[in-house]
């Protein structure tokens, strides 16, 4: 069984992280933050984008009770401080933006007030430039 | 090229292992490399070695360890997608091994391209 | 960028959300469902026509024939290819954004 030995030593990427849909439907959401945090512990740069139906991921007011499930939303909190976290650290060479797309905000009645974290809100070209530039796309 | 795949859904209810698994042979028959194969999500049943399809259907999770073995493929289920979903060391199928979220991490940053094929 | 589609334009927004953030010039290769998109003759075909003049759009052909179509039913102008094509496209045009 191979287990390959990877040359990563001062491997800078990065990842855009394309979250399309809602929470709770389907467990994408959870399992791409997950990937989100990990890829923290090996300071790459990160795209965490909101698009299409993704948008209700972070918004605020969620309530799991009554479906029975663990509601995930607090960790976009811990996204958030991550990413203020390396943007006054010096020391951390970590670019993380956390992003949404205006169309979507828009066919969906939202802005930016509906949400737990602050984001950066862009236009479908911005955010085509941003991901066109990205080293690795992960989705769920 | 050294290609770095992820699998999002497990075998036959999507397309998507077999898309993966028909990506990987052709890249290896071109001659490029493929050092890690990601199993997320959905994606570690295939390595779910009770897998039993019908006789005249192809077996993906055996197909899969033939390609960790024939091509040094390194097959790596993600442990805790794994452990939600019930594949575990007891029922893990030749080729494959559980290893942590970080192992996806380090094949994006280590290969080439990064392919990623689900649903 | 290969962008690939997997899922047809019937079922899902993903084709949608694809040919709205894809930049201009990308490599689009329809996959598995995906490839109803490239179908000449149906309802959803103008999305995939009205993007020829901004990028390149490919076809897998084994999805085609599994699906019942041939090459003559394909929009004029999509390429198909094989998986030792999907493969070039993947080396040549960089970073894989999947749709799903």
């Amino acid at each position: 069984m191979a287990e390959f030995e990877f040359e990563t030593e001062g491997v800078k990427k990065t990842f855009t992280f394309m979250n399309r849909k809602a929470p709770y439907g389907t467990i994408y959401a959870l399992e791409v933050l997950e990937t989100v945090l990990i890829s923290a512990a090996f300071e790459q740069h990160a795209n965490i984008i909101f698009v299409d139906d993704g948008v209700y991921q972070i918004k605020a007011g969620q309530d799991t009770t009554a479906i029975n499930m663990k509601n995930f939303s607090p960790t976009y909190g811990i996204i958030e401080m991550e990413k203020e976290d390396a943007d006054e650290d010096d020391d951390i060479d970590m670019v993380w933006r956390i992003i949404v797309e205006k169309e979507s905000l828009d066919a969906r009645g939202l802005t930016e007030d509906d949400f737990k974290v602050s984001v950066e809100v862009l236009s479908a070209a911005e955010i085509a430039d941003i991901v066109d530039a990205s080293d690795c796309v992960i989705s769920g | 090229m050294k290609f770095g795949i992820l699998v999002n859904e497990g075998p036959f209810t999507h397309q998507a292992s077999d898309t993966a698994y028909q990506f990987a042979k052709a890249a290896l028959e071109k001659g490029h490399d493929v050092p890690r194969v990601f199993f997320y999500y959905d994606g570690v049943n295939n390595a779910n070695k009770f897998s039993a399809p019908q006789a005249d259907d192809r077996n993906l999770v055996k197909l899969w360890g033939q390609l960790a073995a024939e091509k040094n493929v390194d097959l790596v289920v993600c442990v805790a997608a794994g452990q939600r979903r019930g594949i575990q060391d007891a029922n893990l199928a030749d080729g494959f091994r559980i290893s942590g979220l970080g192992q996806l991490v380090e094949a994006g940053m280590g290969c080439d391209r990064l392919m990623m094929f689900g649903d | 960028m290969l962008h690939t589609v997997n899922k047809s334009p019937f079922e899902r927004n993903s084709l949608d959300t694809c040919l709205r953030l894809a930049k201009k010039g990308s490599a689009i290769l329809l996959i598995e469902d995906g490839v109803i998109a490239a179908i000449k003759g149906t309802a959803q075909s103008a999305k995939i026509e009205g993007a020829m003049g901004d990028h390149a759009i490919y076809v897998l052909g084994p999805d085609l024939k599994a699906r019942a179509f041939s090459a003559d039913s394909v929009i004029d102008g999509v390429k198909v290819v094989d998986y030792a094509g999907f493969v070039d496209l993947a080396e040549e045009h960089g970073t894989h954004n999947a749709w799903l």
